[in-house]
């Protein structure tokens, strides 16, 4: 009887393989290069012990700590360094991969009913959870292998054969003990959606547990399994027994999902969805409600993003000054000029790449539209009393607020997290204003994409290579020197350096009244053309 | 008096003709049945009806108003329903329908209910969960449950089981007898014959047959299956008569149907012994336009050679 459970398990594992050789190659090869060029990348620009420690200063403060963990700030080599500073937030990329990978082959699967379709064969009841299972596992080894001893191969002093294969130890081990967890999700929810879902929850809760902890009380951390990863200490005291703890919780997770599995009908779960609602609610029932409705999520996650990318930011500006110091491609980049406060050349920088981080939400609600239209979705909404104007400024409205409240949370964040560590303090009005002015320029891009709409809806995806094409020559501009008319070609570069230089209003108006334009021109557009 | 009007409408997506001078005339009362195979052009023209699709040519008025630049005022006395129903995963069925009703404009809260019972819809269920006739329903029953004067329904029954679409037929007489108008586009013909009083047949584009069902019958044939005393003689030499066949029953044949009376006459002097007919279909009449070589058109004197 459990030898039948099993039977097959081999041959549906090579089948999952096969399913998924590309995507499981492209997670490897991506984690791996990711994993590989930011050790490469830090001998090239910390090239003494002096710039490390420099580095490392900036490094100690709780917000820093809450995002990467703690790290052995008296002993900062290149591998330290490595370990402290990416081992984390990688092992949580290898967290999401689990999570995908195995989610795919179980409920997602069981859902679209190709679990029937499999047991209806000669196969065993448990056989296709544990070959997905034997899959993941596979490729949690190999990533640890193939990473561990890659970074051994890069050749760099302070990072030695043990501290990487631990390195690559922790990795494997955070994407096995994932798997463990969605295993068990895929149990207990109803949908491929919640299973994902929940076990992200799970991997978020023990990432901000950690961060908690890691500032108030260390030792907490042991509870997190994301605390047990920056516990290996790897390239510093190597400790192999957060591994083990890894593998043993894994393990458990393996077994309690095989048991439930075993227990429950195919296409049931633990977890029943509960029911939705019956009715709307007077908020859904307008255009602009559904809208909100339909992004109210994303909208919030980005909102929430964007805050804490403003606090990071924020967080390192005491320590600029330090961080600057000996660094020739840093200060080419920011074209430091005698006299002026390092902290104020950086601002504008950081202001310029955080308002086209705050663009894209909003780009992403107006294209939404266009993605609505593609599924055919708006017949609904145009089929009834519902005018093309009335449905597309709909969009255009929440697009807009979208962008003010993106730059707005991003300014708080980064002033709030600044006037914390800098020693005079920020002043929130410099701040905020300094970032609401480029808020015309994040206008045109929305309507550019309003312009789209309306006469290109095709080719609606330009308006990202715009904003991408804005981020390259903004951001590299100071350090490739491109001509002039090259920064020309993107609304952002039209906003004055501030806060260290003057805005003109004359400027903001214009941008303001080209914004406006594009998108008079986009309603006209949306107005005559068909609906596709 | 007529609600929708269509004079030449043509459609072209860039050097494609979807629609091709396409008529059409709905009347207050009237169950229009608009049928095709597919890719005909049947949601192209009703899309063009909607404003969705602007027309390339033509004249296209309802309520005496022009479909595209009055789209929204139309809309309020229109109920649609799409071929294509696509919904919102995240929303439940409840909330597409209130949503769907409200952006209409009225609402009827005690029809909604009483059509989610018989149609035997879980509104507490998100649209991701649901089959495509669980989507045709939360359409149809929004589409139901608003107070329209024309009920433009494209495929309405094309994911609905066979009870599903008896209610739904019963919801089409119940508007029938309220005296509201309803065009419904389908390949399904018993259902075009059962509900409908006119119908227009298109196909690639082209209006091919339009007329009421008694007039479109009298192009159809009939299929008759008799046994005589005699031997019949010289059948084969009367007008309309199509396909014959000794079999074990009998002679079997087809005759057009307005050559009946006199085929009747004939045959009644060789002493019937039985006689079954089995009465025209629109079925007949739409796979002789299937099969592409007749052309049929109402004015002339039918049949094929
Ligand atoms: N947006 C479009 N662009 C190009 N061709 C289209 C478009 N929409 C429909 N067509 C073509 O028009 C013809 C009629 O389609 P349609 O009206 O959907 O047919 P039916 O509803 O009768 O099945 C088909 O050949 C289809 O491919
Ligand atoms: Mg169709």
């Amino acid at each position: 009887m459990a030898n039948n459970s099993f039977v097959k398990t081999g041959y549906l594992t090579r089948f999952i393989l096969r399913l998924d050789r590309f995507r499981i190659s492209l997670w490897l090869v991506g984690l791996t290069f990711f994993t590989l060029i930011v050790p490469v990348a830090y001998t090239g620009l910390y090239e003494n012990q002096q710039e490390r420690d420099a580095m490392a200063v900036t490094m100690e403060n709780p917000a820093m700590i809450a995002m990467v963990g703690p790290g052995n700030i008296e002993n900062y080599t290149t591998g330290v360094m490595t370990a402290h500073q990416m081992l984390l937030i990688t092992a949580v990329v290898v967290g999401i991969m689990s999570i995908l990978l195995l989610t795919r082959h179980t409920r997602a699967d069981e859902e679209d009913g190709l679990i029937e379709m499999i047991r209806s064969l000669p196969t065993g009841r448990l056989s296709y959870l544990n070959a997905s299972l034997l899959v993941i596992s596979g490729v949690s080894v190999a990533l640890a292998l193939i990473t561990g001893f890659g970074l051994y191969a890069l050749g760099i002093e302070s990072m030695d054969l043990e501290g990487s294969l631990l390195y690559g130890a922790a990795l494997g081990g955070t994407g096995l003990l994932f798997a463990g967890v969605t295993a068990v999700f895929a149990q207990l929810a109803e949908t491929s959606r919640g299973t994902i879902g929940w076990s992200i929850a799970i991997l978020l809760f023990t990432y901000l547990f950690r961060a908690i902890t890691d500032v108030s009380d260390e030792a907490l951390s042991w509870i997190s399994p994301l605390g047990w990863v920056t516990k290996t200490e790897a390239y510093d005291a190597n400790h192999w027994g957060p591994i083990f703890i890894l593998i043993g919780v894994s393990v458990l997770l393996f077994i309690l999902a095989n048991y439930l599995h075993a227990i429950r009908d195919l296409e049931r779960s633990f977890l029943p969805s509960k029911p939705g609602r019956r009715t709307a609610t007077r908020f859904l029932q307008s255009p602009i409600g559904l809208a909100i409705r339909l992004q109210r999520t994303g909208m919030i996650a980005w909102a929430v993003g964007i805050f804490l990318i403003g606090i990071s930011y924020g967080s390192v500006l005491g320590d600029m000054e330090t961080f600057f110091e000996g660094n020739e491609m840093m200060e080419q980049m920011f074209q430091l000029t005698e006299g002026g406060s390092i902290t104020e050349q950086f601002i504008p920088m950081l202001l310029i790449v955080m308002a086209i981080m705050s663009t894209i939400p909003p780009i992403m609600a107006m294209n939404k539209l266009r993605g609505e239209e593609k599924k055919d979705r708006l017949e609904h909404l145009l089929g009834r009393a519902v005018s093309r104007t009335r449905l597309m400024g709909g969009y255009v409205v929440l697009s807009v607020v979208n962008g003010f409240v993106m730059v707005s949370l991003s300014a708080i964040g980064l002033w709030s997290a600044g006037t914390a560590v800098m020693e005079e303090g920020l002043e929130f009005s410099m701040i905020y204003g300094a970032s609401m002015s480029y808020f015309p320029a994040v206008l045109v891009m929305i309507g550019l994409a309003v312009f789209l709409m309306g006469y290109f809806p095709k080719y609606t995806t330009l308006v990202w290579l715009e904003l991408f094409y804005s981020f390259i020559v903004l951001y590299l501009g100071g350090l490739m020197q491109f001509p002039e008319w090259v920064g020309k070609l993107s609304p952002f570069d039209y906003i004055p350096q501030v806060p260290s230089e003057d805005v003109s209003v004359m400027t903001l108006v214009m941008l303001t009244v080209i914004a406006i334009v594009l998108m008079v021109i986009g309603f006209i557009g949306f107005n005559k053309r068909d609906i596709d | 008096m007529s609600l929708l009007k269509v004079t030449n409408l043509t459609k072209k997506f860039g050097t494609f003709t979807a629609l091709d001078k396409v008529n059409l005339e709905v009347n207050k009362g009237e169950i229009y049945g608009f049928i095709g195979p597919n890719g005909a052009g049947k949601s192209t023209t009703i899309r063009v009806l909607l404003g969705i699709l602007k027309a390339t040519d033509g004249d296209v008025k309802l309520f005496d108003k022009d479909a595209w630049s009055d789209a929204v005022e139309i809309h309020r006395r229109v109920a649609y329903v799409p071929g294509d129903v696509n919904l919102w995963p995240n929303l439940t069925g409840g909330e597409v329908i209130d949503l769907f009703v409200k952006l209409r404009g009225s609402n009827n809260k005690s029809r909604r209910e009483e059509l989610i019972k018989k149609f035997d819809l879980d509104p507490t269920k998100k649209c991701r969960t649901y089959s495509k006739g669980n989507r045709q329903k939360v359409a149809l029953i929004a589409a139901f449950s608003s107070d329209a004067d024309l009920y433009i329904l494209d495929e309405p029954t094309s994911g609905l089981d066979p009870l599903m679409e008896q209610i739904f037929q019963e919801c089409v007489f119940d508007l029938k007898r309220q005296g509201k108008s309803v065009l419904l586009s389908s390949h399904i013909l018993s259902e075009v014959e059962k509900l409908c009083d006119k119908v227009a047949i298109i196909r690639e584009g082209t209006i091919i047959e339009t007329g009421t069902l008694n007039e479109l019958r009298h192009l159809t044939r009939t299929q008759i299956l008799v046994d005589t005393k005699q031997p019949i003689e010289k059948l084969a030499e009367l007008k309309g008569m199509h396909e014959i066949e000794e079999t074990e029953q009998g002679l079997s044949f087809q005759v057009d149907t307005d050559q009946m009376d006199q085929v009747m006459r004939h045959i009644s002097q060789f002493g019937i012994v039985k006689i079954e007919s089995a009465p025209p279909t629109l079925e007949d009449l739409f796979m002789r336009h299937y099969e592409g070589t007749e052309k049929v058109d109402v004015s002339g004197a039918g049949g094929a050679q």
